[in-house]
């Protein structure tokens, strides 16, 4: 990278100035808060830019040395201190690259309506972006608290934009609630780490600490982080917030923010507790596998767009986290080079999920701008009136269900690979055990699969369901920019995975003090474990599968030329298809829901047989909602109760309260 | 002469504690703040510190002249001259600052061990004297009488301050005089606010404010 080598540059540097540049587009979107045009023209396209800048920094900075700078903001005395490696960088560029195709988007996708004034919308949005990039350069506990909470609250704001629905409201008051049990769960981890010295990462990165405390440690930060990736059972709070939010927004949460809790546990297992144990790979393997499969499997019976893609989320951030644990599992077993591997599949699969889902989200935000429906039974056949969306969303889509030669293979091909070699742990059972997880891991990418089947097929193809869809119109170019971007990055990164791998695996070098060396030597070939086992080439499949596709369009042209007519599809000769001989989303869904049904809480509505006017529904419900979260919020209640009766309303014995603590504690020193 | 004062604040305490007429309280506050001044200007003579002496005018300026008058004002206007505490067991609570009094010299007498001041005997009587008037917030129901409590308690901080080490420094000591006032005016303004919605003083009926 040529600019890398600039005098004078320094990756840090830029990240502040154009997390500076961002803040700074904030308030000029404040400052003219009802004026659309300038916030759409203007401010979100710059910071569209910005966000690009931050992926070419985050790209350049990667090769550069660790920078860390002490600000002069901050408490008197407590100044931040922040700080650029590797990592950081990876989830800069995740920030940056996902952010430019989001921004473009909400530049021509953001009018006026009712809820929050636009500007007001894009200060938020900025601050939110501005936050994550703080999150993930902050060098000391404040730091990072500060901005992980300023992303929470600017998230939130930015949820609950018509903030005069109900379920909005509600949607919103979840979300926040989690956001702030986690990052509860963050506060004392810090506080078990930083033991009396002081509050940065340097302090907590030289000290060790016993077994017990770090694993406090690194469980309170895994609470905190599951917390904001969604995690079992921490994961109500997604399929709510989602659709809450407007379409970019939804995206930037999912594709962007979901990834700084993965960040986050990575940064606290390998580089601030240091040396994980195996049995927290372990935890967090289980914890991320059952996260999976229960999110890819309520997908699979969700009816609305965004619930899908916010529990298909889960989904993928349970696949990101088995990363994170089969690497600590390594990692806890000195098997440094799996571990190596396991880690780059981890940052290779978030790469991806910013890229496809933000894709998806946005297309979704599309749909619904065009035809004012998000639910499955009300779409169809859009492919038509929306070809730009059905097309670039069809590469999400493929992207999303793992099929090569795109991205969303690579990272769980090398997933899949590391998973098999769990056999060289020296621990029986684990070693027979946990390739098991493979298995669970190619059911759930499979099932993902199907998901997106029913996604794409309900919504674009078939026929339209409801007659007003004739009227759909096609994005944008602004927002057929920021789709194309996305979609482009999702070939790219599914077609070059060596160079990627090569810039990623300065993470394994700085964090686990591996590489994959040799192996990324031929750019055209992955081979992560040896040539031998097992290669993957999609630069060949890509070339053959256009081959393929060439050649046989070519020969059915030679051998059919009596000429091409257009015809419905599945019509059989029949002749008389119409919308509701379709499979539906509950068609789609209704094996999902026999196979896993002890996994539901189904509320079904039969009609009767005589009922002259029959109406048959059926409702889903997760079963942790009721079994989890009623039973706890009861028992906030009770307590809450329990705490009120001290509440008298009378002067004296408030007094006579503090009087005993008084004498309690003089008590106590005496 | 310092044990004199220190007793006789102490004496006032208890006196405090047993009065029940509004007005009579003030008086013992008067009384109160004069012992103060006293035992000040005293500790001022034996040490020859001269912060002490500001200390001690500070002390006569704003706790014999000052404060009085605000509350006697305050007392006519509100029309509370003659209202009595009605309800309070004199003697319980006389037995229990006894206790109380018990526990203030075992645990000043630790602290008073490491103190190198000449009034080191004195900060037990200082800490009883804060909490006979904590004690006295307790018990009192009346608005009035309760800041004559905290005026009261911080007495016996000073007090302790003064004894333990020779007070505090300047700077803090006027910062806290003026807490004292500003606090006497804003609880004088919400005296009238209270009266108005309760038509009385007695803190009994800030309970309907109770969330149910």
């Amino acid at each position: 990278m040529p600019w890398s080598t600039w005098p004078g540059y320094s990756p840090i540097d830029a990240t502040l100035v154009l997390a500076g540049v961002w803040l700074l587009l904030g308030v000029a979107g404040l400052t003219a808060a009802r004026n659309t045009a300038f916030v759409a023209r203007i401010v979100f396209p710059l910071g569209a830019l910005v966000g690009l800048m931050m992926l070419g920094n985050a790209i350049a900075g990667i090769v550069a040395p660790v920078g860390a700078r002490e600000l002069l903001l901050g408490l008197p005395d407590m100044p931040f201190h922040v700080r650029q490696d590797a990592l950081s960088c990876v989830f800069l560029a995740l920030l940056g690259g996902g952010s430019f195709g989001i921004s473009l988007f909400a530049s021509g996708y953001f009018r006026e309506g009712p809820g929050a004034a636009p500007g007001l919308l894009g200060f938020q949005y900025h601050v939110f972006l501005a936050s994550m990039a703080g999150v993930l350069i902050a060098d000391d506990a404040y730091a990072f608290m500060v901005a992980w909470e300023v992303m929470a609250l600017s998230s939130y704001f930015l949820v609950v934009t018509q903030h005069k629905v109900p379920a909005i409201q509600r949607a919103g008051f979840l979300y926040l609630l989690i956001a702030h049990v986690g990052a509860l769960g963050i506060l004392l981890s810090f506080g078990v780490l930083q033991q009396g010295s002081s509050l940065t990462f340097e302090a907590m990165r030289a000290t060790s600490r016993p077994a017990v405390w770090a694993s406090i440690a690194y469980f309170l930060a895994l609470f905190g982080c599951g917390a904001k990736a969604g995690l079992l059972p921490l994961h109500a709070w997604l399929p709510e917030a989602h659709p809450a939010a407007p379409s970019p927004v939804s995206a930037l949460m999912s594709g962007v923010m979901l990834k700084m809790a993965v960040y986050a546990t990575l940064r606290f297992s390998l580089d601030l507790i240091g040396g994980p144990l195996w049995w927290w790979g372990l935890a967090t393997l289980v914890l991320g596998l059952g996260t999976a499969l229960f999110g890819v499997v309520f997908a699979a019976v969700q009816t609305d767009m965004k619930r899908l893609l916010a529990w298909s989320s889960i989904e993928n951030l349970g696949i990101a986290f088995t990363g994170v644990g089969l690497t600590l599992l390594f990692r806890g077993f000195g098997l440094d080079a799996l571990a190596a591997i396991a880690l780059l599949a981890t940052l290779y699969h978030c790469l991806n999920h910013a890229c496809f889902k933000s894709l998806l989200f946005l297309a979704t935000g599309s749909v619904l701008h065009a035809t004012g429906e998000r639910n499955f039974g009300k779409l169809g056949g859009l492919i038509h009136h929306m070809p730009w969306v059905a097309g670039l969303a069809l590469v999400g889509t493929l992207a999303i269900a793992g099929l090569p030669p795109l991205n969303g293979f690579v990272a769980e091909w090398l997933l899949l690979q590391v998973f098999l070699f769990t056999a060289s742990v020296p621990q029986p059972f684990i070693d027979m055990l946990v390739p098991l997880g493979a298995a669970l891991l190619a059911l759930v990418a499979a099932l993902s699969a199907y998901v997106m089947v029913k996604f794409y097929g309900v919504v674009f193809l078939g026929l339209p369901r409801e007659a007003d869809l004739e009227q759909a119109r096609d994005a944008g170019v602004p927002e057929r920019l920021g789709l194309g971007w996305l979609a482009l990055a999702c070939v790219l990164l599914g077609v070059l995975p060596v160079p990627v791998l090569r810039y990623l695996q300065v993470v394994s070098a700085q964090l686990l003090g591996t590489t994959l060396g040799g192996r990324l030597d031929s750019w055209w070939l992955l081979s992560p474990i040896s040539a031998e086992r097992a290669s993957y080439g999609p630069v060949f499949f890509l070339v053959g599968l256009v081959l393929v596709v060439v050649i046989t369009a070519a020969v059915m042209r030679r051998l059919y030329r009596a000429g091409e007519r257009r015809a419905a599809a599945w019509d059989c000769g029949f002749g008389r298809l119409d919308a509701r001989m379709q499979d539906t989303a509950e068609g789609f869904g209704q094996p999902i829901r026999r196979m896993f049904g002890p996994l539901f809480e189904i509320h079904r509505t039969v009609p009767s047989p005589t009922d002259r006017a029959p109406v048959y529904a059926v409702r889903i419900e997760d079963p942790l909602w009721n079994r989890l979260y009623r039973p706890l919020g009861r028992l906030v209640l009770w307590l809450a109760d329990l705490v009120s009766t001290l509440q008298r309303g009378r002067v004296s014995s408030y007094l006579l309260y503090s009087f005993l603590t008084l004498i309690a504690l003089l008590i106590l020193v005496l | 002469m310092i044990n004199l004062c220190a007793a006789v604040l102490l004496l006032l305490s208890f006196a405090m504690i047993s009065q029940r007429r509004t007005v009579a309280l003030v008086d013992l506050f008067t009384a109160q703040g004069v012992t103060l001044a006293v035992s000040t200007l005293v500790v001022a003579l034996g040490t020859g510190q001269r912060h002490m002496y500001y200390s001690a005018a500070l002390t006569f300026a704003l706790k014999v002249i000052v404060l009085p008058v605000i509350l006697r004002r305050l007392i006519r206007r509100l029309g509370v001259q003659w209202e009595a505490e009605s309800r309070l067991d004199v003697t319980v609570t006389m037995i229990i600052g006894l206790l109380v009094v018990i526990f203030a010299f075992g645990l000043a007498e630790p602290i008073s061990a490491l103190a190198t001041t000449v009034t080191r005997s004195t900060l037990g009587i200082a800490l009883a004297v804060v909490l006979l008037s904590f004690l006295m917030m307790i018990t009192r129901r009346k608005a009035v009488s309760q800041v004559i409590g905290f005026l009261a308690m911080e007495n016996g901080l000073f007090f302790a301050a003064a004894s333990a080490t020779y007070g505090m420094p300047m700077l803090i000591e006027f910062g806290i005089a003026l807490d004292v006032l500003v606090a006497v005016f804003v609880l004088g303004v919400f005296f009238f606010q209270i009266r108005e919605q309760f038509d009385s003083l007695d803190l009994q009926h800030l309970e309907s404010l109770k969330e149910k």
